[in-house]
């Protein structure tokens, strides 16, 4: 086995796994497709309870959106410390990214605490359930792209920057900006029409 | 086509002679015979492919078997353009025709279009519960359990909606079904050729007592209507909210119950519980 | 601490659930004390549970489907039995115990026979017809596996802890939300294919990326052969319909455990979406179980005409033809729902329109025998049974599709008629067809072609016997789930259905036995060239059952039909001036854990056991975190082993050349070597 076939491996496996991360993508887009749908079907479904009118606070939102699209930079800025190699920029960067998201976690969590505490949970009504599951899905793959920085640090602080690490965090750059594509639609379809 | 339709008529007459019946291909009013039609007139387009299908399937199999060393083998033929041309054109030709059945049939039989007739319909308020069928007559205010009577003359315009899970209502002897739908109304329209006593019933699973959703629909003549009107007049019950709070807990095999009197708007009530807007698939209305 | 689980949940409501029940068990204890007395759990552990190699998966992918057949089938009989008496009676089954077993039967014949039935011969079939030593991404599909194994652990435990789903196959609500449903069976039926479900996108993913970038040197898209086609259009389908499935069955699961409402009739629910939701997946699934068996079908019949396909360009549109429409038509599932004229005439003619490409396939098959020289061999008839039987579920088909006319026959058994009149030929004769062309290739030897064809007529006469009878019941008005009824007239065609459905059981019988006959006879029948039909394509190439590589060297491919070609230019078996290293993907243990987890996260939510849940969360998340740091995935099979293989394999071949088509007394391997047997 001669490096150059290992390293034509290396390089087919890791557009082979490119491909199948935009394919889930586009699964994971329908997803979210749907549950837009729904949102738009069940949107005057309010049951006498709050409409979006009522509840939504469109400074907090522009404030996590702000603080969304921030982290969607700082990752780039992880990319780039990526492509001239430097550990330490990477580490740096992804920490960074990793402080935005929580904060944006923390501040849907806030926005979520207060709806419910006054009784506009996701049981109130099928706008508010199609609402919390549709902001809900996204603020859990916020989460979960959270725990997979987790898991990126400690590889990259572990191994490195090799070619498979690399690999990994291209495509959790992928999952991260495609998530910020994600709440752009929600803040122009759930949250714009309902303040304006 | 009406060769085709008459042969298959026939059929199923002959069917019914032997015992069978079979309330879709024996319709008792117009709405049932022009579905009965059109899936007739669709069949016979149809067969225009699968017949060749049934007899190439059999004749090549036979002929090109392998110890008929007589047949033609020709083992790297594999396109012939006007094979191709053909297996593609006929059928879409005929999907071009039965598309077009297709758009003026489902516009002609749309269960919302109101029947043409000299005749003011009979209107009748369904509400499907668990498991039986309550009709509310706005006109006469006078309900009834499982039991629909109309006259034949008239059409029958029906407001649907529903007090538990999905329903759907069919008479299949007059014609297609519905679903009825909580918190919804959909509607239907029938009419009868002649009095005549059917089976109606939900044909959408609903549970337990979903095989003993089944009432008698009578179309009768104007004056047998209108005495029966009087006699369920004659009831000693009346339905307003607190019997229909009770008349709606799930029974099965539920009599017919007359109601001599009912609660003016009950059946927009009815919808009400669950939706603060008369919807249906067709939104608002 | 267990939820919602009390000692109330085992099935002491009727003798005959908690015979199903006894037989779970004991078929699992059975199995399990099998493999303990013959000491093989190493073996099983180390060969097939955390086997990565696509061809191992397969096999477990098919012997899961082929259990879950026996499983469905018993559903089926059940309810035949229970019709032919129900007359103005209870018949033997309880409305809640008859009703679970037609949800029942709809699900798993669907999620848990058809879906890994298709997977297993893709897993199988598509690598070695496209060249490729495996798939792309070999862990993830053990992964599929075994979730598609832990959501079919699901709904057999239902039969033994809890009740299934009363809802049906499609689970509608409001009838499956909780106010109408409060005990666990729609839960189980949730998660179970919330799971499963999550390994199908995953396998489509899987096979998508292994088809776009792993095709040997020279195979071009148009030279594919015709199941990698639709296997491919039948992935790409799993990626982009099964998102719907995931959502709908999500909200269903939030407004039954969270109160929310999505479906319910009050407070603002609309299960109108459900519906939506539900076909929006529902309707290309059909095409996910039927394309793959039109390929089957397009290898079948090219093979045994000795003909090349005819009208390959043709078939490969008509393919992707079917799979882009099949997201245009799901409305007309539900045309009674009261949709306007214009949506359900919309609808309607787009469903139609399917029927063309569909109509073009088969004249296609049927001129690739015109001018053949036909073998009847068993997946042959398989094929032809397919053909004629199939027609007649088309025009049924085309005749729901017309509005005014579903109005009639919908929610009769005529619509069930019509689907298992596409469902039983469509798919499962083309599995079947797979299954008895493609098993010399898996195992080394042929199956009895005695046996498959006893079944087949079986299969095709009990077919015709079960399924006529509905139509003219559907033309009589009966509709669908009745557990019992109040028609005296239905009473005869039911009590013909059932003599089908028997006659069917003895076409399951005859499988059984072919198999024990076949594995009795495996010396004689065995196939050494690994060629035991004159293939035509690559997958034939290979020794049967494959080196774990398949291709010792890459095969260059120069035109449609490969191997055919090379057999006729004689390349089709040279030897290699050297051979080379080969670098194959390492067994993991992940995949086994991840679904292990997966049954306990189902298992725990249908309960309301959230520690469990928790930890079963855990479980799958330090599995997944734990492979994710494993950068040392692949080993190395070294030349000189390679070469020892295909030593092996061309010393066979020259057997196989030199008494072809003879039995010879020449001493090889045991194709079954080290097994039970």
């Amino acid at each position: 086995m001669t490096g150059a076939v290992t390293a034509e491996h290396e390089h087919d496996t890791h557009e082979e796994k490119t491909l199948g991360f935009w394919l889930y993508l586009m699964s994971d887009a329908i997803i979210f497709a749907l549950l837009f749908m729904t949102y738009v079907v069940m949107v005057n479904n309010t049951a006498g309870g709050p409409a979006g009118r009522e509840l939504f606070d469109v400074g907090h939102v522009f404030a996590e959106t702000m603080v969304l699209l921030a982290s969607s930079i700082t990752f780039g800025f992880a990319s780039v410390a990526l492509v001239s190699k430097s550990k330490a920029g990477v580490l740096a960067w992804l920490i960074i990214t990793f402080l935005l998201g929580f904060s944006f976690v923390a501040m849907e969590i806030i926005e979520f605490l207060g709806m419910i505490a006054q009784d506009a949970g996701p049981g109130r009504s099928g706008f508010l359930s199609a609402f919390f599951t549709l902001v809900g899905t996204h603020g859990l793959h916020v989460s979960l792209g959270l725990v997979w920085i987790v898991v990126m640090l400690a590889q990259v602080a572990v191994k490195g920057l090799t070619a498979p690490v690399g690999s990994r965090l291209m495509r959790l750059g992928l999952f991260w900006h495609f998530l910020d594509i994600i709440w752009i639609g929600i803040f122009s379809v759930v949250y714009l029409p309902g303040v304006l | 086509m009406r060769r085709i339709r008459g042969a298959a008529i026939t059929f199923s007459t002959a069917l019914l002679l032997s015992g069978c019946s079979m309330p879709a291909l024996t319709p008792k009013g117009p709405i049932a015979r022009a579905e009965r039609d059109l899936l007739f007139d669709a069949l016979g387009l149809m067969m225009i492919v699968a017949i060749p299908v049934f007899i190439m399937a059999f004749v090549f199999a036979t002929r090109y078997r392998t110890s008929n060393r007589k047949a033609r083998y020709t083992p790297d033929w594999s396109f012939s353009l006007g094979i191709e041309a053909l297996v593609w054109l006929v059928p879409a030709l005929i999907i071009v025709a039965l598309g077009y059945l297709v758009w003026t049939a489902t516009h002609r039989l749309d269960p919302y279009e109101a029947l043409a007739s000299t005749v003011e319909p009979v209107k009748v308020q369904v509400v499907a519960q668990d498991w039986k069928w309550l009709f509310i007559y706005p006109e006469q205010k006078v309900a009834v359990v499982n039991e629909l009577v109309f006259p034949s003359e008239a059409p029958l315009s029906l407001d649907i909606t529903s007090d538990t899970v999905m329903n759907a209502f069919f008479i299949p002897e007059l014609g297609g079904q519905i679903y009825a739908m909580a918190g919804m109304r959909s509607h239907l329209n029938l009419l009868a050729d002649e009095p005549g006593t059917f089976q109606g019933r939900n044909t959408q699973y609903s549970g337990d007592g979903f095989p003993h959703q089944h009432f008698k629909a009578v179309a009768t003549t104007r004056e047998a209507f209108d005495a029966w009107v009087e006699e369920v007049r004659q009831s000693s019950q009346e339905l307003d909210a607190g019997t229909y709070q009770k008349l709606a807990e799930p029974t099965i095999g539920h009599s017919v119950t007359y109601y001599s009197n009912v609660e003016p708007d009950l059946f927009r009530k009815v919808i009400a519980k669950y939706a603060a807007r008369t919807t249906g698939a067709r939104g608002a209305e | 601490m267990l939820g919602k689980l009390s000692i109330d949940a085992l099935p002491f409501y009727s003798w005959v659930a908690m015979g199903g029940a006894a037989v779970t068990v004991f078929g699992a204890l059975g199995v399990f004390a099998l493999v303990t007395w013959l000491g093989q759990w190493r073996y099983l552990w180390d060969e097939w549970l955390t086997s990565v190699d696509h061809k191992r998966i397969g096999i477990m992918y098919i012997v899961l489907a082929l259990v879950m057949l026996l499983r469905g089938f018993v559903d089926a009989i059940m309810m035949r039995a229970q019709q032919a008496f129900a007359l103005d009676s209870q018949g033997y089954l309880p409305p809640d115990h008859f009703d679970q077993i037609f949800s029942s039967h709809g699900t798993i014949m669907i999620f848990f026979m058809a879906m890994p039935f298709l997977t297993g011969l893709i897993n199988i079939v598509v690598p070695q017809q496209i060249g490729a030593r495996d798939v792309a991404f070999p862990f993830l599909n053990s992964v599929s596996l075994w979730l598609t194994a832990a959501g079919t652990g699901l709904v057999m435990a239902s039969l033994v802890i809890g009740v299934f789903s009363t809802a049906g196959w499609t689970g509608y609500p409001p009838y499956s939300g909780i106010k109408y449903s409060p005990d666990v069976g729609v839960d189980y039926w949730i998660w179970a294919l919330l799971v499963s479900g999550m390994g199908s996108t995953l396998t489509g993913i899987n096979f998508a990326v292994t088809i776009l970038k792993r095709r040997a040197p020279g195979m071009k898209l148009m030279r594919m052969p015709l199941f990698t086609w639709t296997a491919f259009c039948a992935n790409i389908l799993m990626i982009f319909a099964f998102p719907a499935l995931t959502v709908a069955c999500t909200m269903l699961a939030l407004d039954r455990v969270l109160g929310m409402h999505f479906f319910t009739n009050d407070a603002g629910g609309n299960m109108m979406n459900y519906a939506n939701l539900f076909w929006i997946w529902g309707h290309p699934e059909v095409y996910i179980l039927v394309l793959p068996a039109f390929g089957v079908f397009s290898e079948v019949v090219a093979t045994f005409s000795r003909k090349r396909l005819f009208g390959y360009h043709s078939l490969v549109y008509a393919t992707a033809a079917i799979a882009l429409l099949s997201f245009t038509v799901w409305l007309h599932h539900f045309f009674t729902m009261g949709s306007s004229a214009n949506v359900n005439a919309f609808f309607g003619i787009a469903t139609m329109v399917i029927a063309v490409p569909t109509g073009v396939k088969i004249f296609d098959w049927l001129f690739t025998m015109f001018r053949g020289r036909i073998e009847f061999s068993a997946p042959m008839y398989w094929t032809l049974g397919f053909i004629v039987t199939f027609v007649i579920g088309g025009v049924t088909g085309v005749l729901l599709a017309l509005p005014p006319v579903d109005y009639v026959m919908h929610n009769t058994t005529f619509l069930v008629a019509h689907f298992h009149n596409m469902i039983i030929p469509g798919a499962l004769f083309g599995y079947l067809a797979g299954y008895m062309y493609w098993f010399p290739k898996a195992f080394g030897f042929t199956l009895d072609e005695r046996w498959g064809i006893r079944s087949f007529w079986c299969w095709i006469v009990g077919f015709y016997l079960a399924f006529m009878p509905l139509y003219v019941l559907g033309f009589m008005g009966m509709p669908r789930r009745m557990e019992q009824y109040n028609v005296p007239e239905w009473q005869p065609l039911l009590i013909v259905a059932s003599l089908g459905a028997v006659v069917i059981l003895l076409g399951i019988v005859c499988l059984v036995v072919q198999l024990v006959v076949s594995i009795h006879n495996r010396l004689e029948a065995r196939d050494l060239a690994g060629d035991p039909w004159d293939g035509r394509t690559l997958e034939w190439m290979t020794s049967s059952p494959p080196a774990p590589y398949n291709f010792a060297i890459i095969p260059q491919v120069e035109s449609r039909d490969a191997f055919i070609e090379m057999k006729r230019r004689g390349t089709a078996y040279s030897h290699p001036q050297q051979y080379t290293d080969i670098q194959m993907p390492k067994n993991a243990m992940a995949g086994v854990f991840i679904g292990g987890f997966a049954f306990l996260l189902g298992f725990a939510v249908v309960w309301h056991i959230w520690w469990l849940a928790v930890v079963a969360l855990l479980g799958i998340f330090a599995a997944i975190t734990g492979r994710a740091f494993n950068d040392d995935t692949e080993f190395v099979i070294p030349a000189s082993e390679v070469e020892k293989i295909e030593t092996e394999r061309h010393r066979k071949l020259a057997i196989a050349r030199k008494h072809y088509g003879h039995d010879d007394q020449t001493p090889v391997a045991d194709p079954f070597p080290g097994g039970a047997a």
